[in-house]
Formats: C-alpha cells, sequence, structure tokens
C-alpha cells in the first residue's frame, strides 16, 4: 500500500510518467485497493463536496493509488483521459473509441483538440441523460476490462454489499454532477474519478460475462446515441424560419416572436389543410375526372366566352377560374371516377368534414399544452421579486431594444408601484362606473353600427349583381370587401380612443379592447353571412317550392331546344337520339355553393391586398417619411408625431384568427382556399419579417407573452366553431345545386354516406350503423358525454380549490415566520 | 466549444493560444469580455463576469468561459441557473441579497430612472414578499423559492449559441 500511495503521489505530477508505471501497477492485489476505495472513497466524496481546491489533490490521489494515472489536479486532465481509458482496456479495440467518446462527451474545458472541443459543445447541450448513458456504458465495458483483476481474489458477501453501496453513490453523483455549481476544472475531475472508480469496481461484481457481447451492444448503444444526436440536430435545422424568428426575438423581444410563431403554426395547419383538400379531391378530380369541355357544368356558357380570359375576369374568380377543380362547381356527381373507381363525392365529402374535424382537434391540443406550460404561475405573490430579478430578457442584443427594455422595465415599474399605491387609496367609484358604462355604450354604439353598414352594402351589391355587374364601376364591384377591409382598419381605433375614457388598468384594458375588435370582426363576418344568406334564399324562394317544376322546366326546354334542332315537331316524351351538342351552348341551372365559395375567395384575396398595402404605406411609406423629412421639417419627427410605427401584436394576431376563421367557413365550397392561403402566409411571414425589421421600432411597453397564448387559442376555437357552423347547416337542411358540384341529384348533401354505405359495404355493415343512429342510442351517449364533463370540471375545480388552500397555508407560515 | 473557443479567441488573439494541450495559464481581463455582443447590452456584464470569474477579479480564463455559456444555455438545470443567479445579484458577495444590493440591481435595470422613494418603497415590497426567514434579507434559500415559483425566469436566462 505504501508503494502505492508513493508511486500514486508522483503520478500526480507527470501523466506522461505514470502511463507506463501504471500499466504495471494494474495487476496490484485487488483487495487492499478495494479496502483503500471503501474508506476513502466515501470520504473523498464529501470532501469533494465542501471543498474546491485543496481535495481535489488530495482526493484523486488517494484514488490514483489504486487506480490509473489520472492528473485531476492538474487543468489539462483532458490529455491523459485518452491513454488512461486505453490503457484500461487494453485488449478491446472497440472500447477504445469508446474512451475517445467518453472524452467527449465529458467535455474538453481547455479544448484540447477537435474531438474534444465537440465533445465538450455537446456535454453542455445534450445534457446528462448522454452522461448517465455513458456511465452505462463504461460499466459494461469495464465488465470485460477488468476481467482479469476480479479473477484473482474472492469477494466476501459483505465487501460486495459495501462495494455496491459506494458505486450506488458515484453513480447517483455523476449523474448530478451537472446541477452542482462548480467550477469545470472540478467537475472533470470528480467526473473522471467516479467514472473510473464505477468502471473498476462494477466490473468486479459483474464478473464480466459474455465480453463480446457487452463490447457489441456498447457499439450499438453508442451508435445509436450518435444518431439521435444527429437527428436532433437536424430536426432543429429544419425548423422553417427559425433564424429569422430567433432574429426578430433578440431585436425585439419575446412577445413580437411570438406572433411570427404563432403565424408559423398556422402555416403549418394550412399546409396540412392544403394536402388533404389537394392531394384528396383536386388532383383526382383534375387526373381521372372528365376534361374541362365535356359536361356542361365544366364549360364556360357561350354568353360568357368572350370575357372568359381576361384578367379582370380571372382576378374576379370568374371564367375560367370558376369552370375548374378550384369551385365546387366543377366537380361530377358521377359516383366513381377513373379506372381506379375513387369515390369523388364520397371524397369530397369526407374531406370537408375531416380538415374541420383535424382542425379541432389540433387546437384542443395546443391549448391542453399551453395550459400545462402555464400551470402553476398564476399568483402574484411575489409580484415585485418577479420584476427585480425576472425581467431582463437575457436574449437582448440590440442597444435600442435594450434602451427600450429598460424603459419599459422602469414602467413596469412605476406602474406596479402606482397599483400599490392605489390600492391604499380611495377613488370616485360612481365617477369611474359612469364613464365606464358610457365608454360602454359607445362602443356598442359602434359594433351595431358597423353591423348596420355591412348589412346595407351586401343588399346593394345584391341589386348592383340583379342589375347586372357590367354597369357599374370598379368601386360598386368590390364595395362589400373594401366596406369589410375598411371598417377592420378603423374601428380598433375608435375602440382605443373609447378605452380611454374608462381608466383601466393597461392589462384589463388591453383584453377589452382585445374582447371589442373581436366582436367587431365576428359582427363584421356574420352579418356578411346573414347577408350571403338572404341572398341564397332570396334565390331558393324561388326555387325551392318550384324545384321539381323547375327541373322539369330547365329540362323541358332543353329537348325542346334539342330537338329544334331536328327542325323537326317537338316530341311529348322526348327520346330523341343524343345529338352532338357543344356543352358551352347548354342553357344552365343555378349553382350557389360556387358563388358563395367564389364570396369567400374574394375576400380572402381583397384581405390579403389590404394587409399588404397597409403594412407597405403605413409601416414602410411612413419609416421612409420620417426618417428623409425629418431634416427639413419644424419639428422632430422621430420622436413626435409621427415617428416610427410599432408592431401592431394584438391586431395582427386577430387578423390571422379571422382569415382563418374565413378559410374554415369556406373551405367546402371552394377546395382552392386552403392553396390561396397557404401561398398567402408564406408571403406574408417574409414581407412582414421584413418590414419589422426595417420600418418598426420595438414597443414601448413590452407586452408579456408568456399568459396571452392561451387567450389566442381560446379564440381561435371558439372562431372554428362558429365557423363550421354554416358549413353544417348548409350540409344538413339545404339541397344542392342540380346542376353542378359532386352532390346534384341528390337531396341532402349527406346523402352520399347512406349510399355508400348502402353500396360500398356488407350489408351487416348498414344494419350497424341503422342502429347506432337511433336516437334511442345517440340520446344516452350525448347525455354520458354531459355528465363526464361536469364530473371532469367538477374534480379540476377541486383540485383548484386545493391548491388555494395550500397557497394560502404557505402565506401563513411565512407570515407568523 | 468549438465556437465559443473562436469566440475566446477572436477576443484576444496574440494571447489566447489555439492549441490546449499545455494547459497555459491564459486568462482574458473582464474588459475584453463585456465587450461582447451579447453581453454588451446587459446592465450585470460585470456582475455575471465575476461570478464566473475564478480568482474574483472577473478575469476569466477558457474552463470559466465555458463555464459561463454553459450557465447561461438552454440546457442548464434550473437549480444550478438559481444558484447563478443569486451570484449575480449578490453584488456584496456576502451569500445574502441585502437591502443596498437590492437597489444597485434596481438602479441598473431602469437605469436609475426612479426616485428615491419609489426604490425604496420597491426594495421594502421585494423583501417583504420574498424573505422567509425574517431577516430582512435575502439568503439562498428565499431566493430560490420564490425564482422557483416565476413563470419567465427560464425563458429569459436562456442564450442562443
Amino acid at each position: 500500500d505504501g508503494s502505492d500511495d508513493i508511486e500514486g503521489g508522483s503520478a500526480v505530477e507527470n501523466e506522461e510518467n505514470t502511463k507506463e508505471t501504471d500499466k504495471g501497477k494494474k495487476q496490484a492485489t485487488p483487495r487492499t485497493r478495494r479496502g483503500h476505495a471503501r474508506g476513502r472513497d466515501r470520504h473523498g466524496d464529501e470532501d469533494d463536496e465542501d471543498d474546491e481546491g485543496g481535495m481535489r489533490r488530495a482526493g484523486p490521489r488517494r484514488h490514483r493509488s489504486r487506480r490509473r494515472g489520472r492528473a485531476a489536479g492538474n487543468e489539462a486532465s483532458d490529455s491523459d483521459m485518452e491513454p488512461v481509458k486505453a490503457r484500461k482496456n487494453q485488449a478491446n479495440q472497440k472500447s477504445k473509441e469508446d474512451d475517445e467518446e467518453d472524452e467527449d462527451e465529458k467535455g474538453g474545458k481547455s479544448g484540447k483538440g477537435k474531438n474534444e472541443k465537440k465533445g465538450d459543445k455537446k456535454s453542455d447541450k445534450k445534457g446528462k441523460k448522454e452522461k448517465a448513458n455513458k456511465k452505462k456504458k463504461d460499466k459494461k465495458k469495464s465488465g470485460s476490462g477488468s476481467d482479469s483483476e476480479s479473477e484473482e481474489e474472492p469477494i466476501t458477501e459483505e465487501e460486495l454489499a459495501k462495494l455496491k453501496e459506494e458505486v450506488e453513490e458515484k453513480k447517483k453523483l455523476i449523474a448530478t454532477l451537472r446541477n452542482k455549481p462548480w467550477k469545470m476544472k472540478k467537475k472533470l475531475s470528480v467526473l473522471k474519478e467516479a467514472q473510473l472508480f464505477v468502471e473498476k469496481f462494477e466490473g468486479a461484481l459483474g464478473k464480466g460475462k459474455g465480453k463480446k457481447f457487452y463490447a457489441y451492444k456498447v457499439m450499438m448503444t453508442k451508435k445509436w446515441m450518435k444518431f439521435q444526436r444527429d437527428f436532433e440536430n437536424f430536426k432543429t435545422a429544419c425548423i422553417p424560419w427559425e433564424m429569422k424568428i430567433k432574429e426578430i426575438e433578440s431585436h425585439f423581444g419575446s412577445s413580437v416572436a411570438s406572433y411570427f410563431i404563432f403565424l408559423r403554426w398556422m402555416y403549418g395547419i394550412n399546409m396540412i389543410l392544403f394536402g388533404l383538400t389537394f392531394g384528396l379531391v383536386m388532383v383526382p378530380e383534375a387526373l381521372m375526372g372528365k376534361p374541362y369541355g365535356s359536361l356542361p357544368r365544366k364549360t364556360v356558357p357561350r354568353a360568357e366566352e368572350a370575357t372568359a380570359m381576361n384578367f379582370a375576369t380571372l382576378w374576379d374568380f370568374s371564367g375560367f377560374a370558376q369552370y375548374s377543380v378550384l369551385f365546387y362547381g366543377y366537380y361530377n356527381n358521377q359516383r366513381t371516377i377513373g379506372w381506379l373507381k375513387f369515390r369523388m363525392p364520397l371524397s369530397y365529402f369526407l374531406v370537408g368534414v375531416g380538415s374541420i374535424g383535424y382542425s379541432f382537434m389540433i387546437v384542443t391540443r395546443t391549448m391542453a399544452k399551453n395550459a400545462n406550460d402555464d400551470g402553476g404561475g398564476d399568483d402574484t405573490s411575489f409580484n415585485f421579486s418577479w420584476k427585480m430579478f425576472t425581467s431582463w430578457d437575457y436574449l437582448i442584443g440590440n442597444p435600442e431594444t435594450a434602451d427600450n427594455k429598460f424603459a419599459s422595465i422602469t414602467t413596469s415599474f412605476k406602474e406596479a408601484i402606482v397599483e400599490e399605491q392605489e390600492s391604499r387609496k380611495e377613488e370616485n367609484i360612481h365617477l369611474t362606473r359612469f364613464l365606464r358604462v358610457l365608454a360602454n355604450f359607445l362602443a356598442l354604439c359602434t359594433l351595431a353600427g358597423s353591423g348596420y353598414l355591412i348589412f346595407f352594402v351586401v343588399r346593394r351589391s345584391q341589386q348592383f349583381a340583379l342589375e347586372g355587374l357590367e354597369n357599374y364601376g370598379w368601386w360598386e364591384r368590390n364595395e362589400v370587401n373594401t366596406v369589410m377591409s375598411l371598417l377592420g382598419m378603423f374601428c380598433p381605433t375608435l375602440f382605443d380612443v373609447i378605452s380611454s375614457l374608462e381608466n383601466y388598468h393597461p392589462r384589463i384594458a388591453l383584453r377589452w379592447q382585445l374582447g371589442r375588435i373581436f366582436a367587431l370582426f365576428l359582427g363584421n363576418l356574420y352579418t356578411f353571412i346573414i347577408a350571403l344568406m338572404d341572398e341564397i334564399n332570396l334565390k331558393a324562394r324561388y326555387f325551392l317550392p318550384f324545384t321539381l317544376e323547375e327541373e322539369k322546366i330547365v329540362k323541358y326546354n332543353m329537348t325542346i331546344w334539342e330537338a329544334s334542332l331536328y327542325n323537326g315537331t317537338i316530341p311529348e316524351n322526348s327520346t330523341a337520339p343524343p345529338i352532338q351538342v357543344d356543352p358551352a351552348d347548354v342553357p344552365r341551372g343555378p349553382c350557389w355553393e360556387t358563388m358563395v365559395g367564389q364570396e369567400f375567395v374574394r375576400l380572402t384575396v381583397s384581405d390579403m391586398m389590404t394587409t399588404y398595402i397597409t403594412i407597405l404605406i403605413g409601416d414602410f411609406l411612413r419609416a421612409v417619411f420620417v426618417r428623409f423629412f425629418n431634416y427639413c421639417w419644424c419639428w422632430d419627427l422621430e420622436y413626435g408625431f409621427p415617428s416610427y410605427s410599432e408592431f401592431d401584436i394584438s391586431g395582427n394576431v386577430l387578423g390571422l384568427i379571422f382569415n382563418q376563421g374565413m378559410i374554415w367557413m369556406g373551405s367546402f365550397y371552394a377546395p382552392c382556399l386552403p392553396a390561396i392561403n397557404v401561398f398567402r402566409l408564406h408571403t406574408s411571414m417574409y414581407l412582414q419579417c421584413w418590414a419589422v425589421m426595417c420600418c418598426n421600432v420595438p414597443q414601448e411597453r413590452v407586452f408579456k407573452a408568456s399568459r396571452s397564448n392561451n387567450f389566442y387559442m381560446a379564440m381561435l376555437l371558439f372562431i372554428l366553431f362558429l365557423s363550421t357552423l354554416p358549413a353544417v347547416y348548409t350540409i344538413v337542411s339545404i339541397p344542392p345545386s342540380f346542376d353542378c358540384g359532386p352532390f346534384s341529384g341528390k337531396t341532402r348533401m349527406f346523402e352520399v354516406i347512406s349510399e355508400t354505405l348502402e353500396h360500398d359495404f356488407p350489408s351487416w355493415f348498414g344494419k350497424v350503423f341503422g342502429y347506432a343512429s337511433n336516437p334511442g342510442l345517440i340520446l344516452p351517449f350525448i347525455l354520458l358525454m354531459v355528465l363526464s364533463i361536469y364530473y371532469l370540471n367538477a374534480t379540476s375545480k377541486s383540485y383548484k380549490e386545493a391548491n388555494l388552500e395550500l397557497k394560502k397555508k404557505l402565506q401563513s407560515v411565512r407570515i407568523e415566520n | 466549444v468549438y465556437r465559443l473557443h473562436g469566440r475566446y479567441y477572436e477576443m484576444a488573439p496574440n494571447v489566447v493560444p489555439m492549441d490546449y494541450t499545455k494547459d497555459p495559464d491564459v486568462k482574458l481581463p473582464m474588459q475584453l469580455i463585456i465587450n461582447m455582443p451579447e453581453l454588451k447590452e446587459n446592465p450585470f456584464k460585470e456582475r455575471i463576469v465575476s461570478s464566473f470569474s475564478e480568482d474574483g477579479e472577473g478575469s476569466l480564463s477558457f474552463n470559466d468561459f465555458v463555464d459561463m455559456f454553459s450557465v447561461l444555455s438552454e440546457m442548464a438545470p434550473r437549480e444550478l441557473k438559481a444558484i447563478y443567479a443569486f451570484k449575480i445579484y449578490d453584488f456584496n458577495t456576502d451569500n445574502f441579497i441585502c437591502k443596498a444590493d437590492l437597489e444597485k440591481t434596481l438602479n441598473k435595470l431602469t437605469r436609475e430612472e426612479l426616485t428615491a422613494e419609489e426604490i425604496t418603497l420597491v426594495c421594502e415590497k421585494v423583501i417583504e414578499e420574498a424573505d422567509m426567514d425574517g431577516d430582512g434579507k435575502l439568503g439562498f434559500a428565499d431566493f430560490e423559492n420564490m425564482i422557483s415559483k416565476a413563470p419567465d425566469f427560464l425563458r429569459y436566462y436562456f442564450k442562443k449559441n
């Protein structure tokens, strides 16, 4: 033992020398070493934790007396990690590679070589999981390595147990090493010690069976982990626009970035919706359906042919655009098309329903995830402390942003101080209440006014349509869309002004603002829908009571017209052979679905245009004006009016949400809507990123992003629910047009399901479905769902209450102290 | 680590060696480090650097440098960040955040825009809120307790590499 110690001592100084000598020592008596290990390890452990510098040398030296030279006391201890490991497992080639990886993982503090540097980065980035894994591998490896040693002496039970204990301690130490606030050097040295110890004695315990198998397993695990690491890196690199968003985040703070993250998420959803509609509806029809011009419904009528290719008509989505896969009316109602027997109507129906279902699912899932994250941050018991310690955003690297951050922190402190002071004083309740009531009244007036305006405008456009659109100029034709967009632009500012009457806390004022804007948009949208429905009903009122008659009449007219080509008499029961008539000349029935789809598409396009133009004019031109005219203007443009614009987060988010609502509403009638939206979001992302970086200044009051995320999701869910109502209503109660679309000829659109069940599924399936759709079965099911919702709600309430109780207890305990 | 070494090197190319096999004893003075773009705007940059520095004066060797960035990175666990955050805010390094420390923190955060009575008010409130053992200053336990409940702590201490 004495000799061991001495040799160990000298080994501290010079690693290189110990290489050779240690090799010899490897065969020294394990038992005595173990004895030392037991006693001193425990000691060494505790000591290491308390004392940084001193023990570092003593500890490893003690260990080294039993083990290989490890210059833990030295700074460049990495340099001998490799040889150390190699020595330990001389026989095993693979374990040599393992060593290098080991080194890599533990991390070179002072990057000795490229390997180590990479390793350190990895160890910093990948976390203790890898280290723990590494340790397991080491153990297995060491199982094979220390075979030679363990075979030499029999081990007693007691010693075994104690050894196990120590090994466990070491393992725990390794696992928790990350958390300790020690210097890197110390961590590395302790880590190495612990690792070697574990290796050595784990092997002794395990008796190292199946050397080759372990080695193989070790190699596979290593390869697998490397693969996982690479895959993670690849995944991170694949996230679209990540660098752009990070850049914005560093300049403008996390709140503005959250808008772009939201935008990106929406883009993902729209991509999937696009995939569904494109792949399952548009492509089959384009490839396998009857080509353009073969059927009356697929051809531009003769009357419109002259203008069909004009840009104006195309921009308006009539003409060729109307009679294409983009809209509902093009699709034929054949049950199956093409050689694949693709069931077009069924697919159309299911895609429509499926996209809505998918949207519901994903929004709810994201909400649940956000709720989990938000979870426990609800109490305001540490208000000031948090403001002081957590309000500085360490991500900021830009002086301008930093300035604004300072200002916003100051403002937030002042706000909190004012609140604190206010809570200690009384105010004139009556005056405030009166003002608030007045403000709400004004807001309601504005909302009602805008609703009526839209209604009026839609009515007017109906009149224009009846009289023929060619008589009117651009304004009349696009009146509805422009009015809606203008309202969307000006009313929020009006609400802003009104809210200054209310004298609320800014956060509450913001919520009111968002709520009012939300109501505004909602009101607009619904008035729009109702006006549209009115229009449809107007036509339907003509048609519905006379539908069959009408059909007969039209068909009769058609046969008459056909017969007229014969120049013969008019047969009563026309069984004349079909004449080859150009489909463009056939008289056509009305098609309200395509009309609705067109309206939605036009609205989306005009919304997109308005947004872009607003950005260009409102932000860019304004910035240019302020920057260049500042020199020759009387007052300082940059600080006074108009100054640079800020990025309006809430407005943009709401715009995004409502846009999505329109897409959901319209995609059943116009399969091209998701595609248009994908294009819109894509360009919008680039345009807005550029505009933000170029023309906007960071906000003065930096908006807290964490809590409002769920608020936006909740609104999205609400909008989704609302936008599916019209589509569902039309599917269930309005008969489809008889002359266009995949459901023509049926009395209700959902009949396509029953038709499929009859024809394509075995008969017992239909019976089962028949039983299942029995009201007697559905009502109890609904009842069950309601009960379970109630139950879950009750449990969650009780949990919250228990939570509150505990918090109160904590507070009282604190006060006691 | 490669990148970190690159950055470290950039700051003082004549002093920092590319090759660490001989383990040279190289330390960069605080002035150079606080001029790094990530730290430049940070009001606590001197404190950050000093709390990672071995000799307490703010010079960082490469080990300390890596240490600092590893704690500030996204992968460091919360407890570790809390420990270092405590060190950063403890200006007089007495292992307690006393009222004077709080005042200094507040001044750095708001660039001295608050009036004296506002500052006192805020500091009093902080101590009132977070001090559990009633000694008039924040020990590490108090700090940890308060930070662990904060929703934003982790997010604002992230660092992109």
